[in-house]
């Protein structure tokens, strides 16, 4: 295939490279000229490399139902994502904006809970969340940072603004995923950094080590920084491999930490060693078996103690999951105004609670119309896409929705963005999101873009990786002579 | 370092060395077989019996022919030490290790699995498996390279030359086997007339370990057994005798934390092997000499075991 712009088109949806069909975005002009240029060998030869890289590379992820199967090669589209470095500046802004309010909305939830004494927030919407952890109540973690380190999901629609869809605040993975896409892209198209000013985004680890070591206990110049895996099986270890390297930091599992004196330490070689962090990339309740799930064999006995008494950090912190909820979500902006006294930078897409009776019967009578979220998954399990679903499938989300109006909430299905990928006979449409990573320890920073993920099959809005979405390179273009 | 991720390193240093050295003795074999004079037959079950496969090995060894130890030695995923094995078991422990290595390593590794998964089941015919033979060999020295010239000399890296130099002194000590006692038949060894093939013999095996020009610069003399069984075993230079490898695990050893004991299993075999009486031997009972040195360097895994990986956690099921 060649590339031809004239006849690509994405119709009704907004499209991040083509303004209509034959017209770049200004910022894209270059890139869409490049593409154009290039003969059906040249593309070929770059998708095959590309191919090749990421097998070479072994970039991979876990598909859980393909048994027998442990990893599988990262889906990746060769066409970068572009956005305008000024647009990115002030989402940049709007991101590092809600994790503060996010932080001081648990750190407040765990304390005082002036949230609810003044009744911003309604306290039952509390006290039914099941990412609440009671256990930690009265804790102040070092800065008051609860969640260090957000992974917030954006979504463009038709009238071109970004949107956040939802803050990932338990253990939001990716990042490795935009470190790599960057690395691949550089090995395919090498030209085209030495023609375009692009953001790097390597920057990412060492901020992160940065995060970690300003929250150890001890103030060490280097403190011991571990990054906790449930192990091989899970879905995201490569990633979990790939930032300890990046960092230099030891990769462990549960088996390999032990808590004496309510201090943690690692089994190494030379004997116990003192740990300080922990970037624990499993969930809340498979952390300490002592405090939560008895059966875990993921976590370590003892190491809420340890965490409750001040003697080792853990990031996420636990409970942060709290604000991790669909239904606190819709608070956000509220948060922002009570916490920060500012305007929320990024708006919110509009949402109904089903906990609410007037938006319930909303949402019940336009199920047809409406994303029915439940408001602890991830993964973009348990949800329904009203449009899309069958009268049969409607009717049993509304029982459901009846049930446990808590547990759900509903979004209008909003046209997400499109943006070009190799196609069979031309470059085609697909819908996207865009999951940019927030740090916050002592600074605040935000990766240049993030993680584009691309919903693979024509018309699909499912970018999950666990459910056959792709990813692009996403490409922060500073414009010259403007 | 962790203890779970010095183990997993060992291992994948074993495994690499397993795969290359499997790889030699399947050439040893097969090159043999081109020298030697027609109509005479080479055991080729005698390869499973070497490696420790028999359990695996679905028929009966005597009667193996070339292809069907060639198909179980070189793709067959139920035999555990096959080529294929041996690359998917050192990629498997190096993706959990691979943040402390450069990231070449782990590239390097699992480019090799991927070329025997896509390769090994269709070169059982002999042209393609010399190629893929040859090519598996240089891989690993490749790896090898790449640690030797871009791995700090760290705990890590011991590890890897510890799992590394035990198993290659396993493996020679069985590729002498192979040599001394096990692959011409018993009548064709034992016919005055077949001398100069057993010279052949082993010329072959010393090509195999690419030991040929040390061995005639080390002996002076032309090849012959007694002194090739000795090189191989005993000589201190030669990075593929059995000598040489314990050496290099004393080395490794010193740098380490409460090696003692390690040290001392390294000790008793360089005693035996010091000790040993090989001309005596090679008359009568290299191969039971041969297996109580493998039963030797078990018990040097055995305490490197106990010294520095984690303790075996009973799970009750």
């Amino acid at each position: 295939m060649e590339i031809n712009w004239r006849e690509y088109d994405s119709g009704e949806f907004y499209d991040e490279l083509i303004s209509s069909p034959g017209n770049p975005r200004k910022v894209a002009r270059q890139l869409a000229k490049h593409l154009a240029g290039l003969t059906h060998e040249e593309i070929a030869a770059g998708k095959h490399s590309a191919e090749l890289a990421i097998k070479t590379m072994g970039i991979s992820f876990t598909v859980y139902s393909e048994a027998g199967n442990i990893d599988r090669a990262w889906p990746f589209d060769i066409i970068p994502r572009v956005i305008a470095h000024k647009e990115w500046l002030h989402t940049e802004k709007g991101l590092i904006q809600r994790l503060q309010a996010l932080n001081c909305f648990i750190d407040d939830i765990y304390n005082e809970q002036r949230i609810i004494k003044d009744k911003v927030l309604p306290a039952e919407l509390l006290a039914d969340s099941v990412n609440f952890r009671p256990e930690c109540v009265g804790m102040k973690p070092a800065l008051g940072v609860w969640a260090h380190i957000c992974g917030s999901d954006l979504i463009r629609d038709n009238d071109g603004r970004f949107y956040v869809l939802e803050d990932n605040l338990r253990v939001p993975s990716g990042v490795s995923y935009m470190l790599e896409n960057r690395k691949v892209t550089k090995r395919i198209f090498p030209e085209l950094f030495e023609n375009h000013n692009i953001l790097p985004v390597t920057e990412y680890p060492n901020q992160l080590f940065d995060t970690l070591a300003a929250i150890s206990p001890r103030p060490l110049e280097f403190p011991e920084v571990v990054v906790l895996t449930p192990g091989i099986y899970n879905s995201a270890y490569f990633e979990h491999s790939y930032l300890a390297q990046q960092m230099g930091v030891e990769l462990v599992e549960g088996s390999d930490l032990v808590v004496e004196d309510d201090h943690v330490f690692m089994r190494t070689i030379d004997g116990l060693a003192r740990v300080d962090v922990i970037y624990r990339r499993i969930d809340d309740l498979f952390l300490d078996p002592q405090m939560f799930n008895p059966d875990s064999v993921l976590g370590v006995p003892g190491l809420m103690r340890a965490w409750l008494k001040g003697n080792v950090a853990i990031a996420n912190a636990p409970g942060a999951g709290v604000a991790d909820d669909k239904v606190i979500y819709t608070y956000v902006p509220q948060m922002i105004k009570y916490y920060l006294g500012e305007d929320p930078i990024l708006p919110n897409v509009p949402s109904y609670l089903c906990v609410d009776k007037s938006q319930r019967d909303y949402v019940l009578k336009n199920l047809d119309k409406l994303v029915v979220k439940p408001a602890n998954e991830s993964g973009g399990y348990g949800m329904l896409i009203g449009p899309q679903a069958s009268k049969k499938e409607r009717e049993e989300f509304a029982a459901r929705i009846k049930a446990n109006p808590r547990n759900y909430m509903a979004q209008p299905l909003i046209s997400l963005s499109t943006t070009p990928i190799i196609g069979s006979k031309n470059a085609e449409p697909r819908h996207i999101d865009l999951r940019p990573f927030i740090l916050q320890g002592r600074n605040s920073s935000v990766t240049a873009g993030g993680l584009t993920r691309v919903a693979m099959r024509k018309g699909s809005y499912v970018v999950n990786s666990s459910q056959g979405g792709g990813s692009q390179d996403t490409w922060v273009v500073v414009e010259e002579g403007k | 370092m962790l203890s779970r991720v010095a183990e997993r390193i060992y291992w994948m240093g074993r495994y690499m060395e397993r795969c290359e050295n499997a790889a030699r003795l399947i050439n040893v074999n097969t090159k043999l077989l081109l020298d030697l004079p027609r109509g005479t037959s080479v055991g080729w079950g005698t390869l499973v019996e070497i490696m420790g496969l028999d359990e695996y090995f679905s028929r009966d060894t005597e009667a193996a022919d070339e292809r069907s130890v060639m198909r179980f030695m070189l793709g067959d995923t139920n035999n555990p030490s096959s080529l294929l094995s041996s690359m998917a078991n050192a990629r498997e422990n190096a993706r959990i290790t691979r943040e402390i290595m450069p990231s070449e390593v782990y590239e390097l590794i699992n480019d090799t699995y991927w070329y025997l998964k896509d390769n090994a089941s269709s070169a059982v015919a002999r042209r393609e498996r010399h190629l893929l033979l040859e090519s598996v060999i240089q891989r690993v020295q490749q790896f090898t390279g790449l640690l030797a010239g871009c791995m700090s000399q760290n705990d890590a890296y011991r590890f890897i030359s510890l799992g590394r130099n035990l198993e290659r002194a396993d493996m020679t000590s069985r590729i002498v086997d192979v040599g001394a006692s096990r692959i011409l038949p018993k009548a064709f060894a034992e016919d005055s007339a077949s001398e100069p093939y057993s010279n052949i013999l082993w010329m072959s095996v010393l090509r195999s370990l690419s030991g040929y020009q040390m061995y005639r610069q080390h002996v002076l003399d032309r090849v012959n057994a007694d002194d090739v069984v000795m090189f191989l075993l005993q000589d201190p230079m030669f990075p593929r005798a059995v000598e040489h490898c314990l050496i290099q695990l004393n080395e490794c050893f010193a740098h380490l934390p409460n090696s003692d004991e390690a040290l001392h299993s390294v000790a008793a075999l360089r005693r035996q092997l010091k000790t040993a009486d090989f001309e005596a031997l090679m008359a009568n009972g290299l191969h039971e000499y041969i297996d109580t040195v493998q039963t030797e360097i078990g018990q040097i895994h055995q305490s490197i075991a106990t010294t520095w990986f984690l303790p075996q956690v009973q799970v009750a099921l």
